[in-house]
């Protein structure tokens, strides 16, 4: 039973945060637009130009090498993989002891060389570029990521998500505040991971200042569309992630428990779209950064993740 | 074992010997290698076999020397570095099989010597053949790296390389001798029964740290690894990259770990965290601003064995602390990540030779869109990319989630210096991660992606037979290394009990690796199955009755086509190495490196281009290499004086020494 219910509530999440994906780009560019004071596109945009990408040939360059051809079905792939560890609605999914914080990153970071691949192979320039900022960027945000991990697994005893979780679900830990600063410095890395405000935009159309954008340019038909899905799936990875650790509540129990089930998904849904809310009036309040102040930006989700683990230890040290 | 092991060394020093006699004959390099590569399978082969079926115990050779019997010995530790070298022997030497049928006898005689001194050092159970192996390794390399000696960079690099060998030996034979302590005994069995402390436990760390750590390439004794690699012929650069600098870090282990003996405290371990976590950093920062592939894959090299460094020094760490399983961890991580990189690493190397044979050049700027011309090659080394840049589930990843699992775990050692040192290490090591796949892309996008940069390069042509074979051996190697973590630290077992004393048993299993009971876990296969069944759906998904794509010019922003006269396209449109390491040259490196860079705009008006001139150093030229250099000119000119002096000046000297010596004497003897 308890491997059944694992099974199913491994399939609904996958279900579910493939439904969401595209609706939470969709969402957040439409309250972007809503507080800017414009009509904007329909939350289900997304879904429809994915559906009708998905059915268009793509056109490749004449000295495309097979990169091209897989490297979307990777980036698509990792961050499909890397989406079903972080848990949604429910406890015990089927990959649950597996869904370990580097294992993500791993995964994330295969999506991303994928990516980087891909824009360099046809030998233009901007794909060039988007991809040595995309690297560098990741170099910078990874030690961060790591530094939230290592808080994480202080106070969980692990880096596996549904530990971490578990723990915090409980409340056994308590409101510290080098949580506060590991929840500021693992925002910085998902925003500058996503390509969001201030560290690129997504809406650009100036190839000069694009990361993500510059490495798909030559991107077009089904290869776009799967492009334009890997990008919102590693979105929703992101807030799915700052869901699971520090929103833990409302999340159904291991086992097979159909009403909890529905409040879960209530709940998933519920924390997602105030997270999104989020998201929109960050973005909408503040404006992109010249690429190199990024360091900057990311320097300090660093020292934040470096201060909460100093905190940590003194803290345990007294207690 | 120990029989068909050293029959085997025997063999390739007859063969070396035998290489003058053959000079010339079309036979010698085939002879040479083909040998070479026999003798790595047998290595190979009795390493699983001592592995899995536990070592050979201490055995004397028959010949002894004037400071007591060499001893040789199989134990877990030596086994699973001999696994090492026979595998990168083996490519290696099969690649040189295809590829160095001109290779002089010089080059032909050093070869099976180099392998046979890596071997004998492992084997080593005293200190004299410790030595005896370590030196033979060191002379043998400096031979390949001076084979090619027209060129008067490869003599400076020979040159750098025979220096910091020689310093090595300085630190190596003193440490030895102080380990052996006032009884001489050089056996390891003797000095594990009398484990050094105080002062002298202190200054042996140092000396090994310096010793083993110049190497190794540890920083900041890593000047002369960047240089010595691209002099050497590829399959040298492979194996002294691959195996050479873990055999220096066996050194390390061993003297540091085993026979410096379990009583040590918690600080006998930073060193090499701190030296390691420095190594990781800059090694992979440089090898995104470098512009030959193979100073890049030397640079790599530096910060991977960085991180090899950084996994013993928490296991000494740990076990100081009495945290045995965490101890038993990071020792498993460091070698399984020895024994991984040694793979990947050959890999890499042989495959930019395969490139520099194929497309003529190692420059990055004169390569390009290779994956056309050199598939196999390209597909090869983007195993090995992806590997580099630990992705998973390749073999790469497995050993840095140890490791970075490790790190994660080293709170818990308690002392709150240990504490923040590892805590700096941890972000350290994360960042050398992303950077070492930062410059893996660039090397892969550079050398096998976008449009050839030269004639040449659009000419290339792929390698056959031998050739590819020998970088499909480790790219198969690889991923099955990423697949199956758990057996192989099963398999290392005995090499983590002799350093700390535990095992990871019931840690390791053949679907996972764990930290510890109810804490992360690691399961490759379930990671490999995910992804395959996540590509695989994605496939399904979009692929079913869909067209084939249309092929098209680029699109490239509507950029008009290139005219006729440029067949591969404007060049200057391609990103060029400089240019992709110019994000985090920006970023990173400007303090570190002291990056200098000035633009040369043209007056308005004229028609001259605009110039950019970019320069960076390394710190250890600038702050250590210089000014021993400055000294030694210094003690050079103060010692000239010595030549002017008067007879009667000369005479003083040595009655002055005598005094001295008598004065010394007495003291000694009032003190006692």
């Amino acid at each position: 039973m308890i491997v059944l219910a694992a099974i199913l509530t491994q399939l609904l999440h996958l279900a579910l945060v493939l439904v969401a994906a595209p609706l939470v780009v969709g969402g957040v560019r439409w309250l972007k637009a809503r507080m800017m004071g414009r009509i904007g596109p329909h939350p289900l945009q997304p879904w429809r130009d994915l559906l009708k990408l998905l059915r268009k040939r793509p056109v490749l360059a004449e000295n495309a090498s097979w990169i091209s051809r897989a490297a979307p079905y990777v980036a698509v792939g990792a961050a499909v993989a890397a989406l079903a560890l972080v848990p949604s609605f429910s406890r015990a999914m089927l990959f649950a002891p597996m869904s370990d914080l580097l294992l993500i990153a791993g995964l994330l970071a295969l999506g991303r060389v994928a990516l980087a691949l891909a824009g360099m192979d046809v030998g233009t320039a901007f794909g060039g570029l988007g991809a040595a900022r995309e690297m560098s960027f990741a170099a910078l945000a990874e030690p961060a990521l790591l530094l939230v991990a290592l808080s994480f697994a202080i106070l969980a005893g692990s880096t596996g998500l549904e530990q971490i979780a578990a723990t915090f679900q409980d409340g056994a830990v308590g409101l510290r505040v080098s949580l506060a600063l590991a929840l500021i410095a693992l925002c910085a890395v998902a925003v500058a991971e996503n390509a969001r405000i201030p560290v690129d935009n997504p809406a650009t159309h100036l190839e000069l200042t694009m990361v993500h954008e510059a490495m798909i340019l030559e991107a077009s038909g089904r290869h776009l569309a799967l492009w334009e899905a890997a990008a919102a799936l590693r979105l929703t990875l992101w807030l799915a992630l700052i869901v699971a650790v520090f929103l833990p509540f409302g999340t159904a129990p291991a086992g097979f428990a159909p009403f909890g089930w529905v409040l879960g998904v209530v709940a998933w849904i519920a924390k997602m779209a105030l997270l999104c809310f989020a998201l929109a009036a960050f973005e909408s309040a503040i404006a992109k950064m010249r690429v190199f102040r990024v360091p900057e930006f990311l320097g300090a989700a660093l020292l934040l993740g470096l201060l909460g683990a100093i905190l940590l230890f003194v803290s345990t040290r007294l207690a | 074992m120990l029989t068909a092991i050293l029959l085997t060394l025997l063999g390739l020093v007859l063969l070396a010997l035998a290489m003058p006699v053959l000079a010339g004959r079309r036979i010698a390099p085939r002879l040479a290698h083909g040998g070479s590569a026999l003798a790595s399978a047998v290595f190979v082969l009795m390493a699983v076999a001592a592995l899995a079926g536990g070592g050979a115990p201490v055995a004397e050779l028959p010949f002894g020397t004037p400071f007591g019997p060499l001893l040789v010995a199989l134990d877990g530790l030596s086994a699973w570095f001999l696994l090492l070298l026979g595998l990168a022997g083996l490519c290696a030497s099969v690649f040189a099989l295809a590829h160095e049928d001109a290779a002089p006898a010089r080059a032909l005689l050093a070869y099976p010597l180099f392998l046979a001194g890596m071997a004998l050092t492992l084997l080593a159970a005293d200190g004299v053949t410790l030595l005896l192996g370590f030196e033979a390794m060191s002379l043998a390399s400096w031979a390949l790296v001076a084979s090619d000696h027209a060129k008067a960079e490869n003599r400076r690099a020979a040159r750098l390389y025979l220096v910091f060998a020689a310093l090595a030996a300085v630190c190596l034979v003193p440490a030895l001798g102080l380990l052996a302590g006032p009884g001489g005994d050089l056996a390891f069995a003797a000095i594990r029964e009398a484990p050094p402390d105080g002062w002298r436990a202190a200054l042996i760390l140092a000396l090994v740290v310096a010793g083993a750590g110049a190497k190794a390439g540890l920083v900041p004794l890593h000047a002369w690894l960047p240089l010595a690699h691209p002099a050497a012929p590829s399959h040298v650069s492979a194996l002294m990259s691959a195996a050479m600098t873990k055999v220096a870090l066996y050194v390390a282990a061993r003297m540091l770990l085993d026979l410096g003996g379990p009583a040590q405290p918690v600080w006998w371990g930073v060193p090499l965290v701190a030296l390691g976590a420095a190594s990781a950093v800059l090694g992979a920062l440089r090898a995104n601003l470098e512009e030959e592939g193979k100073t890049l894959l030397a640079f790599s090299t530096i910060e991977n064995v960085g991180l090899v460094a950084v996994g013993l020094g928490l296991a000494a760490c740990f076990r100081a602390a009495d945290l045995g399983a965490l101890a038993a961890l990071a020792a498993g991580a460091a070698l399984l990540h020895a024994l991984n990189h040694g793979v990947f690493k050959t890999l890499l190397f042989l495959g930019m030779g395969e490139v520099a044979h194929g497309a003529g050049s190692r420059l990055l700027d004169r390569l390009g869109g290779l994956i056309h011309a050199m598939p196999w090659t390209a597909a090869c080394m983007l195993v090995g990319v992806g590997a580099a840049a630990s992705l998973p589930p390749l073999s790469g990843f497995a050993s840095e989630w140890l490791l970075l699992q490790a790190l994660i775990a080293a709170w818990r050692v308690g002392d709150l210096t240990v504490q923040m040192l590892v805590l700096v290490a941890a972000a350290m090591v994360a960042l050398a991660a992303a950077l070492a796949a930062a410059a893996m892309v660039r090397l892969f996008g550079l050398v096998f992606l976008g449009r050839p940069r030269s004639p040449r390069g659009a000419g290339a042509h792929e390698g056959k037979g031998a050739a590819r074979l020998s970088l499909l051996l480790p790219a198969g190697l690889t991923v099955l290394l990423g697949l199956l973590p758990g057996p192989m630290l099963a398999l290392g077992g005995g090499a983590q009990a002799l350093l700390t004393g535990q095992a990871m048993e019931g840690r390791a299993g053949l679907a996972f690796v764990a930290v510890g009971d109810g804490a992360a876990a690691y399961w490759p296969l379930g990671a490999a199955l995910l992804l395959a069944l996540a590509l695989f759906g994605v496939w399904l998904l979009v692929k079913r009755g869909t067209e084939e794509p249309a092929r098209g010019p680029a699109w490239d922003c509507g950029f008009a086509a290139p005219p006729q006269h440029l067949p591969f396209g404007d060049p200057l449109t391609q990103p060029t190495a400089a240019g992709m390491g110019q994000p985090l040259r920006r970023m990173l490196a400007q303090p570190v490196l002291a990056v200098t860079e000035r633009v040369e705009m043209p007056e308005p008006g004229t028609v001259a281009p605009a110039r950019i001139a970019m320069s960076f150093g390394d710190p250890a030229f600038a702050l250590l290499l210089a000014p021993l250099a400055t000294a030694r000119d210094a003690v050079v000119a103060r010692t000239e004086r010595l030549r002017d002096l008067s007879i009667r000046q000369c005479l003083m000297l040595p009655f002055a020494a005598l005094v001295a010596l008598l004065l010394l004497v007495a003291w000694l003897e009032g003190g006692a």
